[in-house]
């Protein structure tokens, strides 16, 4: 299990192969991954940069007590879960989450279950500036299960 | 000697450690706070924190408040020490 907050750019798909490859080979059969990206539009507008705040240490222990509700719930080999925190442009990604078990529908629900349970209950707060330069709070997440 | 060791012994233990408070995102633009701390003294609840913080200024709806880094309410009860905080809903991932 490994669990980051990251103040800087990182690489989801290279973190998650650098992950991987300290797991014993064969010792898995599904991996299932979410990367969230940022947008250049939100709400209407256009989108310049972002910022996003957390609450340092109990995100930490809300991310770890999500991460040991999804062991409780399925059976997973391991889970890797990276967030980025700080000053933001549209392309880059804000968050990884990758479950690893030994066949598809642990692995498929319990990323699915960690995103929602995340976008719930770890403190963190976007600020967006737009693209005429005014600035705001999102001020409440999309609904996971019924927005398209 | 010992006497003396005795009542500094005594002395740190009756004194109250403060109520650290902390509010985040638009919650600390609305009161203009980052950080303090606030007495025990008189605060039994969350609510009761809110008030020694903001005086008359109502808690916005949806406002989500922590002690010691879990998700309460406003009825919770606050011991000397805690750490408490108030926020707007979470928007992260």
């Amino acid at each position: 299990m490994a669990l980051e907050i990251c103040h800087h750019g990182f690489k989801p798909w290279q973190a998650l192969q650098a992950h991987q490859d300290r797991m014993q080979p064969g010792s898995f059969g599904a991996t299932a991954t979410f990367v969230g990206t940022m947008r250049d539009f939100n709400e209407g507008d256009g989108v310049q940069s972002m910022t996003l705040e957390h609450y340092p240490g109990m995100t930490e222990s809300q991310l770890q007590a999500i991460i040991d509700d999804a062991h409780q719930q399925w059976p997973l080999q391991d889970v890797l879960l990276i967030h980025r925190v700080g000053d933001i442009e549209p392309g880059e990604p804000i968050v990884l989450v990758a479950c690893w078990s030994a066949h598809r529908a642990a692995a498929f629900e319990a990323c699915r279950h960690l995103m929602e349970a995340l976008k719930s209950r770890a403190p963190f707060w976007k600020k967006e500036t737009l693209t005429n330069q005014s600035s705001r709070w999102v001020e409440k997440n999309t609904a996971g299960y019924s927005s398209h | 000697m010992t006497k003396t060791l005795g009542s500094i012994r005594q002395c740190v233990h009756n004194e109250n450690m403060p109520v650290k408070v902390k509010l985040f995102a638009s919650m600390r633009e609305y009161l203009d706070l980052n950080e303090t701390e606030i007495p025990i003294e008189n605060i039994e609840t969350v609510a009761d924190v809110w008030q020694a913080i903001a005086g008359d200024k109502p808690m916005p709806e949806n406002t989500l408040c922590a002690v010691n880094l879990e998700h309460t309410n406003e009825a919770a009860g606050i011991s000397d020490g805690d750490e408490v905080a108030f926020f707007p809903p979470v928007t992260g991932g």
